[in-house]
């Protein structure tokens, strides 16, 4: 370390980040980040290679930031306060994509990936997403107490739907669940990321000169059409069909178990959606639950390219920016007693699929998947309980999307 | 917010360039918004909603990730 003795001093106190949320109050953000954001919407924190980007704790500030063109997701900029060792160790590695390209060059990515995702594409898709919920719950009626919410419902859900969507065998699920959860390991070594992230993206460059043969109607058929047309390679088209089939599967399948059990440990607002036939209350719930649960942990990572003054702080150029979208979305300025699950409440602007330019892709799936799950749920097993004591359900502190590893409930 | 904003009609425009398919201005308002069926990007149905429209064409305005819906009062 360079630092001069002065910069020691001022960082000694310097918190660091990431946080991890307190064991007996799981559904909230980490306490102390909590306490930084009350204080102030930025403050500064030290990362594991000893650098002190900003953390964004603030909803207000989170929001300009993310909409914010001074602020960069391109990785390769110096002072890009990556998430571990892994994702700098191969930064140069990795093609370019919607997750780490600005301005121009992510528009195009972006609009290659939207045509699925549509509000009306997905509107379409209700009735399918009805019966898969359907039948994974016939099948957790019919089999043993206690069943596993995670496994029976919570995984497989989401992981057909977007099979279906992306043209990715069902039958490979388990190979592509067991790779992503690899590669979303919060803390991972350059090597144990490498292996998960190599085997996938090699899945997925089959995957694509397969659909370059013989396309059909489907994703990656699209992205195969692009790379016939010249305008992607083959390994642009397996980046970004990586990508939509990690988001599009383990994400969800998180918000559903924990989900779960927040509506379990809150009967009334339970009841609340359970009687509801009102699709903008069930909408807004869903909502709320992401805005209750935040489960993409670990900051959205940016660098600003400009100085930007911003909530009574100047963030210079090159400095790293981290916005957590947990305690933005427990900001009491922007929601009143935010640790109440509150389904009455406008929860509209929550930042769960974040904000700005790089907003979800699949938001409007996952909307659509939460809406017909936790309602169905509520509906078809109105008894439905925990199983073990709620001091003991695992909760997913190591990975980069939070949730629960199993929900052993009985009803 | 104003009580006189209710019941106004609104003009409405788009930034084709800016939007990013996120289907908020259709989830939002759905008479005033469509998206291109290609790629998501956004088109505009009404470029002046009338007063039963005027709420929730905002509602899309303050949604849109990308900014890109203006509204003039």
């Amino acid at each position: 370390m360079s630092d001069t003795l002065a910069t020691e001093q001022v960082s000694a106190d310097v918190p660091e980040y990431p946080m991890e949320r307190e064991a007996r109050c799981p559904f909230a953000p980490p306490l102390p980040m909590l306490e930084m954001g009350e204080a102030k919407p930025l403050s500064r924190v030290r990362i594991w290679n000893g650098t002190t980007p900003w953390l964004i704790t603030g909803h207000e500030v989170a929001r300009a930031l993310f909409s914010d063109s001074r602020v960069s997701v391109d990785d390769r900029r110096d002072g890009f306060p990556h998430w571990n060792e892994h994702m700098l160790s191969t930064v140069n590695k990795r093609p370019r994509s919607v997750f780490t390209s600005d301005a121009e060059e992510h528009t195009r990515f972006r609009r290659m990936l939207s045509k699925p995702f549509t509000f009306k594409r997905v509107e379409a898709l209700r009735t399918a997403i009805q019966q898969v919920t359907d039948e994974c719950i016939d099948e957790i009626l019919g089999g043993p107490q206690p069943a596993d919410i995670v496994a029976k419902l919570a995984l497989p859900v989401p992981t057909k739907v977007i099979s279906e969507m992306l043209g990715v065998p069902y039958e490979d699920h388990e190979f592509f669940q067991h790779h992503a959860n690899v590669g979303l390991a919060r803390y991972a070594s350059a090597e144990e990321g490498q292996k998960g992230a190599m085997s996938l993206h090699k899945y997925l460059i089959n995957l694509v000169e397969k659909k370059i043969e013989d396309p059909s109607e489907d994703a990656v058929s699209d992205l195969a059409e692009r790379v016939t047309a010249g305008e992607i390679s083959v390994k642009e088209a397996a980046q970004l069909g990586t990508g939509l089939l990690i988001a599009g599967h383990e994400t969800t399948a998180n918000m559903i178990g924990i989900g779960v059990l927040a509506l379990l440990e809150s009967p009334e607002q339970a009841a609340l959606l359970r009687d509801s036939e009102d699709p903008k209350f069930i909408a807004n719930a869903a909502e709320e639950l992401m805005r209750y649960l935040s489960i993409i942990q670990n900051g959205q990572r940016r660098v600003a390219i400009d100085d930007i003054e911003i909530g009574g702080e100047t963030i210079r150029a090159g400095e790293g920016i981290i916005i957590d979208l947990a305690p933005a979305n427990w900001d009491a300025a922007a929601y009143p007693e935010p640790d109440r699950l509150d389904f009455t409440r406008d929860a509209g602007q929550q930042l769960g699929f974040g904000y700005g330019r790089h907003q979800c892709v699949g938001q409007q799936l996952a909307r659509a998947e939460l809406q017909i799950v936790f309602h169905t749920l509520l509906r078809r097993i109105p008894t439905l309980r925990l199983a073990i004591p709620f001091d003991e359900v695992p909760f997913k502190h190591d990975r980069l999307a939070y949730g629960v590893y199993e929900l052993p409930v009985a009803w | 917010m104003a009580g006189t904003r209710h019941g106004a009609a609104v003009k409405v425009s788009v930034d084709q360039d800016k939007c990013v398919s996120s289907g908020m201005c259709v989830m939002n308002a759905g008479d005033v918004f469509d998206q291109r069926d290609d790629d998501g990007v956004v088109q505009l149905l009404v470029d002046e909603p009338g007063p039963d429209q005027a709420e929730e064409t905002r509602k899309a305005a303050a949604a849109c990730p990308a900014l890109a819906i203006h509204i003039e009062e």
